[in-house]
C-alpha cells in the first residue's frame, strides 16, 4: 500500500476530552472490528501518530495480555496524557459497546426463546465458528513458512485446551517457558 | 438473576485472571470462558454460550464484549459491569506502566525470544477457540456446512464478515439449519 500519510504527525497533542471522544466515535463506527477504524482515525484523520508508530504500538498491545485493542488505548492515553489520558481514552473506547452488549443481553434473556430470535441465532453461531476458523487459519500461516518449534507448539496449545480442555492457569505455567525456552534453543 | 457478593467476587477474580493469561487477545481465552461458565460453575448451557459468543460477534465493538453478556446473565447489570471491568482494566493498567517501558527493550535480543516463544501459543489458542466453537456450535449437517463456507469465504476473501453473519442468520431463519 502507497503510504501517503506525512512523516511527522502535524497535530498537537490531544486533550483528555479529544481522547474520550475519539475513541467513543471509533466504536460508534467500528462494526465488524474496530482496529481499521482506529488506525484510521489516529494516522489518517487526526495524525496522531506516523504509521509507523502505529504499527510499533499496535505490536506492543499484541505482545501485553489481555483485549489488545483495549490495551492500546490505555497505552496511547498514557503516552498523550498520563495515566488520566489512560482513563479517559479507555473509558470513551468501552462506553459505546459496553451499553449495546447491555441492551443485547437485557433482549437476549427475554426473547431467547422465541422460536424466530432461536432460528437466527442457530444460523449465526456456526459462522461465528467458522470466521474464528479463518481467523486462525491466518494467523497461523507465518508460523508453518519458518523451520523450528512453533507449528509444534501452536498444535500443542490448541489440543490442551480447545480438545482436552484443561485450564488456562496451568497450561500457561507449564507452555509459557517451555516455548520460550525452545525458541531460545533454536535460535543459537 | 440475584446477585450475592460472593457470585461477584467468583466473577471479578476469575476474568480479571483470564485476561492476564491472555496473550493474543480476548479470542486466546474463549475456551476458558465456556470451561469457567458452563463446565464448572455451570453458569449456562452450551446453547447460551455459542449464543452470546454469536451476538458479541455479530455487535458493534470489540469481540471481548463476550464478557459482559456472560456477566449480565450470571448477576445481571452490577454482573456485567463487574466482568467487563475486571476483563479490561486490570490489564489496561498493566498496559499503561509497561508501555512505555517495553519500548525500551525493543532491540534487546532476549525480548525477540519471548516474543518468538509467546507467539505460537497465542496462535494455539485461538485454534483452540475455534475448537471449541465448532464442537459446541455444530449440532447438523447444515450447520457444519455454513462454518465451513464461512471459514473459506472468510480466508480466500476480503469480504466483510458482517455479510457472513447476515447471510448465514438470514438461513437460521428461514429454517436452512
Amino acid at each position: 500500500m502507497p503510504e501517503t500519510v506525512p512523516a511527522a504527525p502535524s497535530a498537537p497533542i490531544p486533550t483528555h476530552a479529544e481522547l474520550f471522544l475519539a475513541f467513543v466515535k471509533i466504536t460508534l463506527s467500528g462494526f465488524g472490528g474496530t482496529l481499521p477504524w482506529t488506525r484510521r482515525m489516529f494516522v489518517e484523520e487526526k495524525r496522531w501518530l506516523t504509521a509507523h508508530e502505529f504499527n510499533e504500538l499496535y505490536a506492543l498491545c499484541q505482545f501485553l495480555p489481555g483485549p489488545n485493542i483495549v490495551n492500546l488505548t490505555a497505552v496511547f492515553g498514557s503516552r498523550m496524557r498520563g495515566a488520566t489520558g489512560a482513563i479517559a481514552a479507555w473509558s470513551g473506547f468501552l462506553l459505546v459497546p459496553f451499553c449495546v452488549m447491555l441492551a443485547a443481553a437485557i433482549l437476549y434473556e427475554r426473547y431467547s426463546d422465541v422460536e424466530a430470535v432461536r432460528r437466527v441465532l442457530s444460523g449465526i453461531a456456526p459462522a461465528a465458528a467458522g470466521l474464528m476458523i479463518a481467523t486462525v487459519a491466518k494467523m497461523a500461516v507465518p508460523l508453518f513458512r519458518s523451520f523450528g518449534p512453533a507449528p509444534f507448539v501452536f498444535a500443542a496449545a490448541a489440543f490442551a485446551i480447545g480438545y482436552m480442555r484443561w485450564p488456562l492457569l496451568w497450561v500457561m505455567l507449564v507452555m509459557a517457558p517451555a516455548s520460550v525456552g525452545l525458541a531460545w534453543w533454536s535460535r543459537r | 438473576m440475584k446477585a450475592d457478593g460472593g457470585v461477584l467476587i467468583t466473577l471479578a477474580v476469575q476474568f480479571a485472571i483470564m485476561a492476564l493469561l491472555a496473550v493474543g487477545g480476548a479470542n486466546a481465552v474463549v475456551p476458558e470462558m465456556h470451561r469457567l461458565a458452563v463446565d464448572q460453575r455451570m453458569w449456562m448451557s452450551e446453547r447460551e454460550f455459542t449464543d452470546m459468543f454469536a451476538m458479541s460477534q455479530a455487535a458493534p465493538g470489540p469481540n471481548v464484549m463476550l464478557v459482559t453478556l456472560i456477566g449480565y446473565h450470571v448477576a445481571g447489570i452490577v454482573g456485567a459491569i463487574v466482568t467487563t471491568v475486571a476483563m479490561c482494566g486490570p490489564t489496561a493498567v498493566l498496559a499503561h506502566f509497561l508501555g512505555s517501558a517495553w519500548e525500551r527493550f525493543k532491540d534487546r535480543p532476549w525480548r525477540v525470544v519471548v516474543q518468538a516463544g509467546l507467539v505460537p501459543i497465542s496462535v494455539g489458542l485461538v485454534g483452540a477457540s475455534a475448537i471449541v466453537l465448532t464442537q459446541a456450535a455444530d449440532h447438523s449437517w447444515m450447520a457444519a456446512v455454513i462454518t465451513i463456507i464461512t471459514a473459506a469465504v472468510a480466508f480466500w476473501t476480503r469480504w466483510n464478515p458482517l455479510w457472513l453473519i447476515g447471510i448465514a442468520g438470514l438461513a437460521g431463519l428461514t429454517g436452512w439449519v
